[in-house]
Parts: structure tokens; C-alpha cells; sequence
């Protein structure tokens, strides 16, 4: 075995707050990277994993310090380097992939000036060299117009494109070491997996050796040589991917695979046929749009009925429409043709146009629960309110309906006194919920509940859904641009596309083939957990993709 | 994480505890400024108006602790009912334009639509003008008065406090928990005093000392042009106007009145600044 | 919306701000109670004399024909005569433009290079000494009345060195040598009523720009230093320093007036502090347009350079 590229041993970082105590955030890490390999840092938020992979730059955000340990880069020690020779093994030696292009890139350069920045500046390239090598890169990262592409500004070029013009720009100087953190996260789930096969060729290809940072054991399966499971900043487990995967040591590292974004062994069966009663929520060939007259469409002839006890998945990617839909069906906006009928009867469009009854039946909780929770707002008032609202309860039988209601939701009940900042934000996203509970609706709108959590607690939250509609029979419609969530909670889907439903009915009809070709297309994109599986469904959703334009 | 429950007492300890040597000293200094404002008759050892003396500018003595002024009346005296004045008339400013603006703001932000455009458009001309401009002209017209001076001053800061406040509930009014009221059919009233209000207190809090301050430096300004307090009345400006040629004799009594409002504009600038950083980020330390 | 599109429709806006202002200047000097006539007779008035005077100068028309008669005459440059005297304003504001052009050019180009630097100093370094000097002392500075400077300045300079003039009037056939005598201590008050609030305002641009992700970026491919400020964040704070700057050139509108006070300055800035003293509403509205429009325009240029000056508005998609 040669010696390590990259040799960590016992970092560790810290971090003060406001009144100087020091936290420790990356507690006695260390790892290998040897020449052309890849090692993925994974952990949830908060593990530590970024800091790390910034450490091995010798960088550190503000307020973190490195406080101990090495980081060797081929003999050369990294946190011993003054700055001038940081910013010489910076760009050249280690390169950085960021997770959002879309704010890394320089608005006011365009993209080739930042691409070819180091080489040029630092005189390895002439300025014609470096810009026929970006053109090469971006040929091989697949990107539109590879020769004119560079002449833009970022902010004319899409999400999925600026993150393969990131990968240009880190591996125009042919580093030792690429760091790639979260290169995927804020794309679509089927760019993702275009960007991360390209990513993955680039890699292969150059033999370069990266760490590669994510919270998704299931993406990382299909890179990564070796894993490091990451909690609190400390070491959880580390070895091989094939062993991490097939036989994992710690309970952590099982919970995770748990929890990852697979597709589940068993859907749902279909609901039981022969309604008899009218559905609970039905939308008729509504057509909306935005703008004063509703002139920019957003959703097309929109059909779907809900029917009660029952979850029903939408699912589509980001601009389909099916925000708009819950914003739509709960009165945050009006349609322009068409219209929603609670038990056969109509809804007035606009919220302050239906009755306090018809509004408490409806309830909707939103994405982010650090947004949708007012920070200043104990969670007594935050629960308490909807019941005084809508059931006229007093202050002092809201208080003790609250309590109940923390209960039910597996919080303790002397959260009551709290506010959200407080709190952890898979406890928020159960505040969240309980809020839309405390008016007793029967259907609650889940617009992207379980996106922004870590995905063990969004197990979790899904559970707990579940739980609730067996006692309480709540109706959900479940919006979400991931497949395989939709997919273990529901009785019967919509698939969303450019404002339209493609495809819907009970989940094992809509999900098994033959199927419509975009529902295809997003199933090809749930990543399986098998190191093959990354190459064989590139090819397959390229082939439906033509099929679909 | 404690489990403690945070109570506005646990709040204000807790600021207390974040206050530093400089701003406690800025903050102990206004409290006490204010006290003799508040007590000015008690304290101040003469009679504001008294002529004590046919000197003018006499020296710094056992009798007048900081000399005399122009007509020989006590400096200090003079000195601590100017401040009583200033800092009277501030406040009421800084309080109708905080009333009017912030209500005002808050009403466009929550209204929105064609509304929140008229008003804002209204605004924004207000804004084009110069504010002394816009003074100048009101006190050409209707001469100089306590009335004139705290409704003109109150009516201008007022434009500038209206697009805080606004920018600031336009902010919160966007967020997902504002939605969320919105959707359980809350009226506008309870989602501005429920949801907007308590988000934007602390940033109110710092305009607050913001629009103090500048109304302070703006009555001053205006009583030394002569436009503003009237004598007999004097307000700190005033004393600065008064006592110019003192400087030609080599006395320092105009420049007493002219620190006690830098002094005072000081403490509370430190103070908003503070209040400002207490919630705010810091920067990578490599550039 | 191209860029045409913007820069034509923030020009009219312009136009439209300046019609109200006019208006609005107008208006005020005009309709509240204190009664031009009554201005000019003081004690005399007859009830006689106030018709005759009410003819004489067109009182009697309605409000709305007075203005397009006052505003087509303030556009062509004759500004009527002072209440007071009867002098030719125009000649009086020419020769007093003048010299607080002089005045505000002078200030604006020590102010505006300095205090620049001054901010992008402070802010290349958050925290640290230079930082912390800078900051302190600007925090200090905003907080002093206008005239404090200046005060002490001729207290200093003026009574105790005896160096430069207490006074700045302005005789004919003044030397260029006298000219820098005389605008010195003037000159320097003012450029401190502006300084240190464009100082804080650039210094919190630039940090803003240096704490984003892009930045960053740039931190971890190893640009150097220089070219990090250079080249990375000096384009997108450019906008906001611009607008900075304008902002605080647009506040001399009010430091002119007191400082030209102080110093008994002959410039437009007290021959409208005496016009509203003596309340000689045809100098009043004079000097208000002349200072309004200015401001006006400054706002403009303002905004227009910074529209320029964001690639997202420049390359559109």
C-alpha cells in the first residue's frame, strides 16, 4: 500500500458563541485518502462533516478554530502553511466544490474569467490554454454549447449547469485532492443523478482523489471507495463502502440505511375499491396562474379528489405546480376556471371569504418549520391559538388541550413554555404539525414536510404521521418531490408536471409499469443500493427522457 | 439547552449580562442625563433666565461652576434646562413620528397591493426632499414654535420611520408563520400585533435611538440657524448661537452645549449599535 | 424589461419627483397663513395697501394659474425680486451658486476619495485595530452636531493659532491663495458633517459583499489577497458604495446651509437661512428648488450608476 495523499489524524475544531464558551464541533477525527480514491464524510446536519472537509483546506468558517491535530497533503503539513502558501495549494492542490453554485459564483465575472482564474493568475496556463481545457471540461461534463458557455454571467445559466461549471473550475488545475460538498443537494432529483454521474466520470477518469460530503448514504453508495459516518463531530464508523453497506457495525449507521431514500419492499395496497360515500376534498378541472389576471399558468385542468382517512402523494419536481395546488386548495389563492368542493360543496376561493368551519377542516403545514413557527411565540400560544380560534376554547382549557397535544406528538409537555428557537428541528416539524392538529381538520396539506430534515428524522415524522391517522383519521395530501417518501405513505398518487397531472391513481397502479413515462423517469431516479446502480440508470432515463420530449 | 423558560426578565438579564464596560457607561450615562432633565428646577443651582452678573463670559468660578454666558446668567444652569428642552422635545418627536410611522408602515406592509403602492409612492416624494428643506420651508410659512418645530420635525422623521417599518413587516410578512395565520383566517389586526409586532421590536428598538438621536441633532441645528427654540426659551442649540463671540474671547461656553449633545447623540449611537450586534453574524477572519 | 426600458422610466420618475417638488415648495410658501402681502407691509398694512399689493403681484389670481406662472418664470431663470430690499434675486442667487458650488466641490472631492478608503480599510480587516479606530471614532462623529467641528476648529485654528479666518466672506478680486485661506476651515467642518457617515455606510457594504459564499469561493481556490479585493469584491460593492456616496453628497444640501451660517459664508445656503428669517418667500422658493433639485438629481444619478453597475440588470438573460 503506497502512502496516504491526505493523512488526518485527531482533528479537532471549535467553536465560540457569543459569550466566549468553546464548543467542541469535529471531535478527534482522523482518515486517509489514498491517490484516485474517493471517501465520503457522511453525517446529518450538524455532524461536523463540512467543517471537516474545509479543515483539510486549512480553512475554517468564522468563529471555528482548529485546536488540535495534523493534515498531511503528501508530506506537506496543512495547518502548519502561513497564508501566501494556503493560497498556493489552494485552487491547485485541493480544490473546493461547493453546494450552492448558484451563490458561490461571482455575479459580476463570467464564468470562463472564474474558471480559469488560477491557472492563469498563477502563470501555469496561458490564458487560450486554460480556456480550451475549460471548453474540453465542459464537453465532458456534458454541458450545452461547451465553446460559448463560459462567455456568460451565472446568473444566465441553470442550478444543475452552474454545479457542473463548479466542477470545471476545481478541476481545471488537475488537483491532488477534490472536495465536493453537498454537490447535489439543491438540485432536482432527476438532475441529481445527471450531475452526479458526470461528477463520477470526471473523477474516474482523472484518477483524482475526493472527499465527497453528503447526508445521503444512498447517493454516496454509487462514488465513494471508503465511508465515514459523522454524529456530533465524532467518528461513528468508517471502513469500505461495500462493507458500511451490506454490514453495518453501529446502530447509527443502521438507522441511517433505515432511513435513506430507497424505494420501500412493499407499497401500499389500493384503497378499498367501491367508495360509497362522496369524497372528502375533490379539486374540478381547475386551471390557475399568477400575474393580475392570471396570465402565467401554473396548473392545467387539475383533477383529484381525496376521499376521508385516505393520504394521497403529490409528487412532481420544483415548478410543477403542486405548491400552487396546496396553496390553491387551502384559499392562499384563487382559480381562474374550475373549483374545490368540501363534501360537494363549493369553496369560496379566497380564505377570508370561507367560514371558520370550513377553514378548520383544511389545515396546512408548511416546509420549513424554523420559518413556519414564529420565534417569538411560545409553543403555548402557537398551539393554543388555532383551538381558541376555532373550537372558542378559553386560555385555560387551550393550555391543557396543549399539553395533551405535545403528548400526542411525543414532545414533553413543559414545551408548552418554550419557543421554537429552542427547540431541535425535528421537534420543530412536530410543533408543525401539532399546529395543524390543535383545529382538529380533517385533512391536513403536507407541502414538503419531511424535505428539510435530516432523513432519520423525517423517518420519524412520517411515522408519526401514520400514527395519527390511525387514531384520529385524518385525511393527508402529501406533497413532495421525492418519489420514494410519497411512495411509503400513501394510498394513491399524482404525479405533477409543468402544471399538470400526468398520472394518477392508487400508489401500485401509478408506480408499477407499464407507467407514464415522466413517472418513470423519477422512479429511475431513487438511487438503489448497489455501487452498479448509478451507470445503468443513467443510461435507462436518458433513453425515457427522449421518449418524453 | 435549558429548560428553563424564557421570560422577559430572563430576557433582560440576560442583556444585562451581554452589556459591555463601554456601552453600561453609555447607557448609565443617558439614564442619568435624563434624571436631570427630569429634576432640572431641583438640581440646576440658579434660575435659568437670572442674570447673575453684568460680566459676560466670565471664567469658570466657586459661584458659577462653568462661568457665565453673553448677559452674565449662570452657564451651568442654562446648560441643564437646555438639556431639560432638547431632550423633552425629542421625545415627543421621536414618539409621534415612531406612533405614526410605524402604524403606518405596518398598515401599508399588511394591506399590500395597491394600497401599500400609494403610500409608499407618497412616501418616497416626501423623501425626495431634503429635510431641512422641507423644515425651512414649514417655519418660513408659519414661524417658529414649540407646535411648529415638534409636528414639523415628527412629520419628517415620521417619512423615514414609515420605510423602516414597512421594509420590516414586509420582511416578516412573508414568512411561512404570517402564511400560516393568514390561512387559519386571522384578520390583518391580530397577525400585525401577534406576529408582525414582537419580530420587529428589536429592530424598532435601534431606530428608536436612530430617530432620537437625529432629532436632537436636528432641533439643535435648527435653533443655532435661529429657527428653532425661541428665547427667552433655550435649548442646547440655542446656547451655541448665543455664545459664538465667546470663542473670539477664548472662553469655552459654546462649546459646553455643543458636547452635551454630541455626548448625548454618542451614548445612544453606542447603544443602538450594540443592540444591532447582539443578532448579528461575523466575517471570515483571513481577509 | 431591457435597459433602456429602466433607465428611461427611473428618468421620468425623476421628472415627475422634480413637478412635485416644485409643487410642493410652491404650495408651502404659498397657502399657509403667513400672508405674502401681510409679509411685505408688516405693522403698515391697511387694508388698502394689502389689495394694492395683492394686485400688484397677482394674489388675487387662483392657486393653480400662480404656479404655472411661477414655475414657467423660475424655468426661465427669472426668480422675481427679494420682499425685502426689492433686489433682482437672480443676480444675488448667481454669484452666491457660485461660491457653494466652490464650497461643496471642494468638500465633495476630499470627502468622497477619503472617506472611501477610509471604509474599504476598515472593512478589509473586521475587528482589527484599524477596524476598531475607524469605527469608533465614525460612531463618535455622526453623533456631533453639524457645526461641533467647525466650532472647534476656529477655536483651534482661527483663535488660538490665529492661523486662518474666523470669518470666510469673500471680497472681489480675491487671490486664488486667499480663496484656499478662506474655504480651509469651511471646507473641513463640512467634509466631517459627511464623512463619517459615509465611512460607516461603505465600510457595512463592503462587509456584506466579503461575507458571501462567493467570497468564500474565492478564499478556497486561493486567489490572492489583492486581487480577492480587487477584482472579486470591489465590482459587487461598487453599487452600493455608488449609492453611498450619493446619499451623503445629497446631505450636503443641509450641511451647506448650516456651515455657510456658521462662518458667515456668502454662498445660497444663508441667503435662505436670512430669507426664512425675514420671511422673503420669493428667496425662499429660489433657494428650496435650486437645493431640492439638486438633491433630486443626485438620488437619480444615484440610482441610475447603480443599476449600471449590477451585471444582473446589465447581461440579461
Amino acid at each position: 500500500m503506497t502512502a496516504p495523499l491526505l493523512e488526518v489524524r485527531n482533528l479537532d475544531v471549535s467553536v465560540r458563541d457569543k459569550k466566549g464558551r468553546e464548543f467542541k464541533i469535529v471531535d478527534n477525527i482522523s482518515f486517509d485518502v489514498q491517490p484516485g480514491e474517493v471517501i465520503a464524510l457522511i453525517g446529518e446536519s450538524g455532524s461536523g462533516k463540512t467543517t471537516i472537509s474545509l479543515a483539510c483546506m486549512g480553512y475554517t468558517r468564522p468563529g471555528c478554530h482548529i485546536i488540535g491535530g495534523t493534515v498531511q497533503l503528501g508530506g506537506t503539513s496543512v495547518l502548519d502553511l502561513d497564508l501566501p502558501a494556503l493560497q498556493d495549494l489552494r485552487g491547485k492542490d485541493i480544490t473546493y466544490v461547493a453546494q450552492s453554485a448558484a451563490a458561490s459564483f461571482n455575479g459580476a465575472m463570467t464564468i470562463d474569467a472564474q474558471v480559469t482564474e488560477i491557472p492563469v493568475i498563477t502563470g501555469t496556463m496561458t490564458r487560450d490554454q486554460a480556456l480550451a481545457k475549460a471548453a474540453r471540461l465542459y464537453r465532458d461534463l456534458e454541458l450545452p454549447e461547451p465553446e460559448s458557455i463560459g462567455k456568460r454571467y451565472p446568473h444566465q445559466v441553470s442550478g444543475g449547469q452552474l454545479q457542473r461549471l463548479m466542477a470545471a473550475m476545481a478541476m481545471i488545475s488537475d488537483p491532488r485532492l477534490l472536495i465536493l460538498d453537498e454537490p447535489t443537494t439543491a438540485l432536482d432529483v432527476t438532475t441529481q443523478i445527471e450531475v452526479l454521474y458526470s461528477f463520477k466520470k470526471l473523477i474516474a477518469d482523472n484518477e483524482t482523489a475526493a472527499i465527497y460530503v453528503t447526508h445521503d448514504l444512498s447517493l454516496v453508495a454509487q462514488v465513494a471507495d471508503h465511508i465515514l459516518v459523522l454524529k456530533d463531530g465524532k467518528m461513528v464508523e468508517y471502513g469500505p463502502t461495500e462493507q458500511i453497506i451490506r454490514n453495518p457495525q453501529h446502530d447509527y449507521t443502521k438507522a441511517l440505511m433505515a432511513a435513506a431514500h430507497l424505494m420501500p419492499e412493499e407499497i401500499h395496497a389500493p384503497p378499498a375499491l367501491g367508495a360509497k360515500e362522496p369524497p372528502l376534498l375533490e379539486v374540478r378541472n381547475v386551471t390557475a396562474g399568477y400575474g393580475p389576471a392570471q396570465d402565467i399558468i401554473a396548473l392545467r385542468d387539475i383533477n383529484l379528489t381525496i376521499s376521508a382517512g385516505e393520504t394521497v402523494g403529490v409528487i412532481g419536481e420544483s415548478g410543477s405546480g403542486k405548491t400552487t395546488l396546496g396553496r390553491l386548495i387551502s384559499g392562499l389563492m384563487g382559480a381562474k376556471q374550475g373549483g374545490v368542493y368540501l363534501d360537494g360543496k363549493q369553496l369560496a376561493p379566497s380564505v377570508s371569504q370561507r367560514s371558520r368551519e370550513e377553514l378548520r377542516q383544511i389545515q396546512f403545514a408548511f416546509q420549513m418549520a424554523d420559518v413556519a413557527l414564529n420565534p417569538r411565540q411560545r409553543l403555548n400560544k402557537i398551539l393554543g391559538r388555532p383551538m381558541m380560534f376555532y373550537r372558542g376554547l378559553s386560555q385555560s382549557e387551550a393550555t391543557r388541550e396543549v399539553a395533551r397535544l405535545l403528548e400526542r406528538v411525543d414532545l414533553p409537555t413543559n414545551f408548552a413554555w418554550r419557543f421554537p428557537p429552542e427547540l431541535s428541528g425535528g421537534q420543530r416539524q412536530r410543533v408543525n404539525l401539532a399546529r395543524a392538529l390543535a383545529a382538529e381538520p380533517r385533512l391536513i396539506i403536507c407541502d414538503e414536510i419531511t424535505s428539510a430534515l435530516d432523513t432519520i428524522v423525517a423517518q420519524q415524522i412520517l411515522d408519526l404521521l401514520e400514527d395519527l391517522q390511525e387514531e384520529l383519521g385524518v385525511s393527508y395530501m402529501f406533497i413532495t418531490h421525492d418519489i420514494a417518501t410519497v411512495s411509503k405513505i400513501s394510498e394513491r398518487i399524482a404525479v405533477m408536471r409543468h402544471g399538470r397531472i400526468v398520472a394518477q391513481g392508487p400508489v401500485n397502479e401509478v408506480l408499477t409499469p407499464p407507467c407514464h413515462e415522466y413517472t418513470q423517469v423519477l422512479l429511475n431516479s431513487v438511487p438503489e443500493m448497489r455501487t452498479d446502480w448509478l451507470d445503468e440508470a443513467v443510461a435507462e432515463r436518458r433513453r425515457l427522457v427522449a421518449a418524453l420530449d | 439547552m435549558t429548560d428553563r423558560a424564557r421570560t422577559w426578565r430572563g430576557e433582560l438579564r440576560e442583556a444585562v449580562g451581554d452589556l459591555t464596560p463601554g456601552v453600561a457607561l453609555c447607557l448609565l450615562f443617558l439614564i442619568a442625563v435624563i434624571l436631570v432633565g427630569a429634576f432640572a428646577p431641583w438640581i440646576s443651582p440658579y434660575d435659568e433666565a437670572e442674570i447673575l452678573t453684568n460680566e459676560s463670559f466670565s471664567s469658570p468660578n466657586a459661584e458659577m461652576w462653568l462661568g457665565s454666558d453673553y448677559l452674565g446668567r449662570d452657564v451651568l444652569s442654562r446648560l441643564i434646562y437646555g438639556v431639560r428642552i432638547t431632550l423633552f422635545l425629542a421625545l415627543i418627536i421621536t414618539f409621534l413620528s415612531f406612533f405614526a410611522g410605524v402604524g403606518l408602515g405596518f398598515l401599508a406592509a399588511a394591506f399590500g397591493g395597491r394600497v401599500d403602492d400609494w403610500m409608499s409612492r407618497l412616501n418616497d416624494a416626501m423623501l425626495s426632499f431634503p429635510a431641512l428643506m422641507l423644515a425651512l420651508i414649514v417655519i418660513n410659512s408659519l414661524g417658529s414654535s414649540f407646535v411648529v418645530l415638534v409636528f414639523t420635525i415628527a412629520f419628517i422623521d415620521m417619512t423615514r420611520v414609515y420605510r423602516v417599518a414597512r421594509a420590516l413587516a414586509v420582511n416578516i410578512m412573508v414568512m411561512d408563520y404570517v402564511e400560516a395565520a393568514i390561512v387559519r383566517g386571522e384578520g390583518k389586526g391580530w397577525i400585525v400585533w401577534h406576529e408582525v409586532l414582537p419580530n420587529a421590536l428589536t429592530p424598532l428598538a435601534a431606530e428608536f435611538g436612530i430617530r432620537f438621536t437625529y432629532a436632537i441633532l436636528f432641533i439643535s441645528a435648527l435653533s443655532f440657524l435661529g429657527l428653532g427654540v425661541q428665547p427667552p426659551q433655550s435649548d442646547l442649540g440655542v446656547m451655541v448661537k448665543e455664545n459664538m463671540q465667546a470663542i473670539l474671547y477664548g472662553e469655552y461656553t459654546t462649546l459646553y452645549p455643543a458636547f452635551g449633545i454630541a455626548l448625548i447623540a454618542i451614548s445612544m449611537n453606542v447603544l443602538v449599535d450594540w443592540l444591532l450586534q447582539r443578532s448579528s453574524a461575523k466575517l471570515p477572519d483571513e481577509i | 424589461m431591457s435597459l433602456t426600458e429602466i433607465l428611461a422610466k427611473r428618468l421620468i420618475l425623476g421628472l415627475l419627483t422634480m413637478l412635485f417638488v416644485s409643487v410642493l415648495v410652491f404650495v408651502g410658501t404659498e397657502i399657509l397663513p403667513g400672508d405674502v402681502a401681510h409679509a411685505i407691509l408688516g405693522q403698515a398694512a391697511t387694508p388698502e395697501s394689502v389689495a394694492h399689493i395683492r394686485e400688484r403681484l397677482g394674489l388675487n389670481e387662483p392657486l393653480h394659474v400662480r404656479y404655472v406662472v411661477w414655475l414657467t418664470n423660475f424655468l426661465t431663470g427669472d426668480f422675481g425680486t427679494s420682499l425685502a430690499n426689492g433686489a433682482d434675486i437672480g443676480t444675488e442667487v448667481s454669484r452666491r451658486l457660485l461660491n457653494t458650488v466652490i464650497l461643496a466641490f471642494c468638500t465633495a472631492l476630499i470627502a468622497v476619495p477619503l472617506s472611501v478608503l477610509l471604509g474599504l480599510w476598515a472593512a478589509v480587516r473586521p475587528g482589527g485595530l484599524v477596524d476598531r479606530i475607524i469605527t469608533a471614532t465614525s460612531l463618535a462623529l455622526i453623533s456631533f452636531p453639524d457645526f461641533l467641528v467647525a466650532v472647534v476648529l476656529v477655536t483651534i485654528f482661527a483663535v488660538k493659532l490665529g492661523w486662518l479666518p474666523a470669518i470666510a466672506s469673500i471680497r472681489p478680486g480675491y487671490s486664488l491663495l486667499d480663496w484656499i485661506r478662506v474655504l480651509i476651515l469651511p471646507v473641513a467642518g463640512l467634509t466631517f458633517t459627511i464623512l463619517a457617515h459615509m465611512v460607516r455606510m461603505t465600510r457595512s457594504a463592503v462587509l456584506n459583499v466579503l461575507s458571501s459564499p462567493a467570497i468564500e469561493m474565492a478564499i478556497l481556490k486561493g486567489v490572492p489577497r489583492r486581487r480577492l479585493l480587487l477584482r472579486h469584491a470591489l465590482p459587487n460593492a461598487l453599487g452600493p458604495i455608488i449609492n453611498v456616496v450619493a446619499l451623503n453628497l445629497a446631505y450636503l444640501v443641509s450641511g451647506v446651509v448650516v456651515i455657510e451660517t456658521l462662518f458667515n459664508f456668502p454662498g445660497l445656503g444663508r441667503y435662505m437661512v436670512e430669507g426664512v428669517t425675514n420671511r422673503d418667500v420669493p428667496i425662499v422658493q429660489t433657494c428650496a428648488m435650486i437645493f431640492c433639485s439638486f438633491y433630486v438629481l443626485l438620488n437619480i444619478t444615484a440610482d441610475i450608476l447603480s443599476i449600471l453597475a449590477n451585471p444582473r440588470v446589465r447581461y440579461k438573460k
